[in-house]
């Protein structure tokens, strides 16, 4: 059984038709790749999927439970664990907090600790704090941990969105555009990060990303989405050599 | 972030008046005080007398210096002589001791270390307000500004939200607390006979604040539930809304005495009772926004779809805050109707919240630290002030400004209220720096 299953979604932004028709099936494990021209609706799908948008026509399970109408922190809870474009961090927290803040809802202390420090309050804050920190290890930031996160060079800060959204449990982890506006040497940092991420915890991902080389290295399968539709789906070597594909991003070829 | 920058750049330079007193825990600092109180106590009134002064200056000399201006050495001789030169000078000789002393403390839990401080800390609080009443109305009130200015800052400050509805919630608290001491306590023209023996009331009036406290938190749902929807000013302009409603409210129930008031509220409201209740809305209020429950309104206001997307339930999370910041403001509103023995619905107006408002941007936002000592220095200067009567206006709003223009985020903002850092022993500091 798919681990994620996206049926039949179309989304209307009032008249315009974002999404049409866009099916998904990612097992677990599977890396899977969204690639299109600027517009053609990636992030919406991503939204779409965690719940920051409600589509208007369609069916999302994961493993077998509807997500369609829940809101977002509930289907993060679920375990979709995402990374945002502009990489969304808290310009007041430091890396540390970043991190618990993302097992949130794993925390039961309730009020009565958050008002009173209770001992389970005490317990539980120190075993999220060694988990934080085992994923900052992980992702190679944990040298930052009492810094703010604004104080960070760029690959850091994404680096600790990655442990951020680590944090959540993810199953599937969703990364929009992660590698955006990376030097080569903070590239090659970022894919063993990926590399890593697959082997500790055996995720699924489902990647946008606008640079083939990431693409093509990391994806099992490709789908390339134009004006909210898909239209190739298959390994990068077939998609690399669909004149579709290469139509969408470079233009007709005049045949002479 | 310019905050920011212009500390940490001074922490690398510490001045030699800081580094002089930077060995120094908070012990040593408490036990100073309580000599030059001690001092006063004792040689206040012949010192006065010897410097000219009609009495002991109540507030460090201030008002006295601008009622009559020919009297302004006597004053500065007087707080150098009691407070700036004794206090100084005890801290720093005494500090090997209070070191060694509080060294031996902290070993114990951090609890029993807080409470001794604290013990310490309210008995030098009853010495220095048994010299006058006026120093211990100013007191209470401070100790009553403290939980507002933090309980608002939890709202305006933590979650970034904007409400005006605080003077409203303090209202509700105070009217309900009143109405049920004064119901069941008193013998009144309004409520008629005590339904119960007054010596009850005492250990009854925390049920009574409490009781303040959940409805005020209960009116705070009520903004909450509509402007909780979506973000922006429409808090503002719902609460603002709220504040008034409250008011006009109170002013046409005859049963709580309409615009003329709620009057012969028992005295219950004691130093230790004040001091009591305003610990604890510092305790619970720092463990909250300390525990990740409470950086989660950090994280809604920074960014919230990120917040969302990292499992936090953002809209509970908002209404608990909310709820939580005017249950405090009830029972500061309770607080204060049982301090002054009087409330009227004209006081919890405008003028209320522009006060409020300007203690929680003057101390700093986001910051408990920062609210004790905007609540403090406010109304310290409010009442230092008095005399200058409408220039107060003034001075006090130009204040404001130049904090707003220099620090933006008021004084202390962004600043952690750690206690294990406050009370621990500084000895080992001078040798690190």
């Amino acid at each position: 059984m798919p681990l994620l299953q996206v049926k039949k979604m179309t989304h209307f932004f009032s008249g315009l038709r974002a999404v049409h028709n866009y099916d998904l099936s990612i097992d677990p494990g599977e890396v899977r790749g969204l690639i299109g021209p600027n517009g053609a609706g990636k992030t919406t799908i991503f939204n779409l999927i965690t719940g920051v948008l409600t589509p208007t026509e369609g069916e999302i399970t994961l493993d077998g439970v509807s997500l369609v109408g829940l809101k977002p922190h509930q289907i993060a809870s679920m375990g979709i664990g995402r990374t945002f474009q502009n990489m969304k961090l808290w310009r007041h927290m430091t890396v540390l907090e970043h991190v618990k803040m993302a097992r949130y809802s794993k925390l039961s202390y309730g009020l009565t600790g958050a008002f009173f420090g209770t001992m389970k309050r005490i317990r539980e804050e120190k075993e999220n704090e060694e988990h934080a920190y085992h994923l900052l290890e992980l992702m190679e930031a944990a040298q930052f941990a009492d810094q703010n996160v604004l104080n960070l060079p760029y690959g850091a800060q994404r680096r600790v969105e990655m442990a951020r959204a680590l944090a959540t449990d993810p199953k599937i982890l969703f990364l929009d555009e992660p590698t955006v506006g990376m030097t080569p040497e903070e590239l090659v940092d970022m894919m063993n990060v990926f590399r890593k991420i697959r082997e500790e915890f055996g995720l699924a991902i489902f990647l946008i990303e606008h640079r083939m080389k990431v693409v093509m290295e990391l994806c099992e399968r490709i789908q390339t989405l134009v004006f909210g539709e898909v239209i190739a789906e298959g390994t990068p070597d077939e998609i690399q050599n669909n004149p579709q594909v290469i139509e969408a991003y470079l233009g007709k070829e005049e045949v002479a | 972030m310019k905050v920011k920058k212009g500390t940490s750049a001074r922490k690398k330079q510490p001045s030699t008046f800081r580094r002089f007193f930077s060995g120094i825990p908070a012990l040593g600092w408490l036990l100073a005080a309580f000599i030059a109180v001690l001092l006063e106590y004792y040689i206040g009134d012949p010192l006065s007398e010897a410097l000219g002064l009609p009495k002991i200056p109540v507030l460090f000399g201030v008002v006295v210096m601008l009622k009559k201006p020919f009297l302004i050495p006597g004053a500065f001789a007087y707080v150098f002589l009691i407070y700036a030169f004794p206090i100084a000078i005890i801290a720093k000789i005494t500090a090997p001791i209070t070191n060694w002393l509080t060294e031996k403390v902290f070993r114990l839990p951090l609890m029993v270390s807080a409470v001794l401080h604290l013990l310490f800390l309210y008995f030098i609080l009853h010495l220095w307000s048994d010299v006058s009443d006026y120093r211990l109305l100013m007191l209470k009130l401070t100790m009553i500004g403290i939980i507002l200015t933090l309980s608002l800052n939890v709202i305006n400050g933590y979650m970034g939200e904007f409400s005006c509805s605080h003077p409203g919630f303090m209202a509700l608290g105070a009217y309900t607390a009143s109405t049920f001491t004064v119901l069941l306590f008193v013998k009144d023209r309004l409520f008629g006979p005590a339904l119960l023996p007054p010596g009850l009331g005492q250990f009854l009036f925390p049920v009574a604040l409490i009781l303040g406290g959940l409805v005020a938190a209960v009116g705070a749902l009520t903004v909450a539930i509509p402007s909780f929807r979506t973000r922006g000013d429409y808090l503002a302009i719902i609460s603002l809304a709220f504040m008034f409603i409250v008011k006009s409210l109170i002013e046409n129930l005859e049963v709580v005495g309409g615009p003329r008031g709620l009057s012969s509220q028992p005295d219950w409201a004691d130093l230790p009772t004040v001091f009591v209740w305003t610990v604890l809305c510092v305790w619970t209020i720092n463990n909250f926004v300390e525990s990740t429950m409470g950086k989660a309104l950090n994280a809604v206001r920074d960014e919230e779809s990120a917040a969302e997307a990292m499992t936090v339930n953002t809209r509970q999370t908002k209404m608990i805050a909310f709820m939580f910041g005017a249950f405090w403001a009830g029972v500061a509103g309770g607080l204060f109707a049982h301090v002054l023995r009087y409330v009227n619905p004209g006081t919890f107006g405008i003028q209320k919240l522009a006060e409020v408002l300007a203690m929680v941007y003057f101390g700093g936002l986001n910051s408990v630290f920062g609210s004790i000592v905007g609540a403090v220095s406010f109304n310290l200067l409010s009442e230092a002030l008095r005399p200058l009567e409408i220039f107060k206006w003034i001075i006090i709003p130009v204040l404001l400004i130049l904090v707003m223009i220099y620090r933006p985020t008021g004084l202390i903002a962004f600043r952690r209220f750690n206690v294990r850092e406050i009370l621990r022993p500084k000895s080992g500091t001078k040798e690190r720096v």
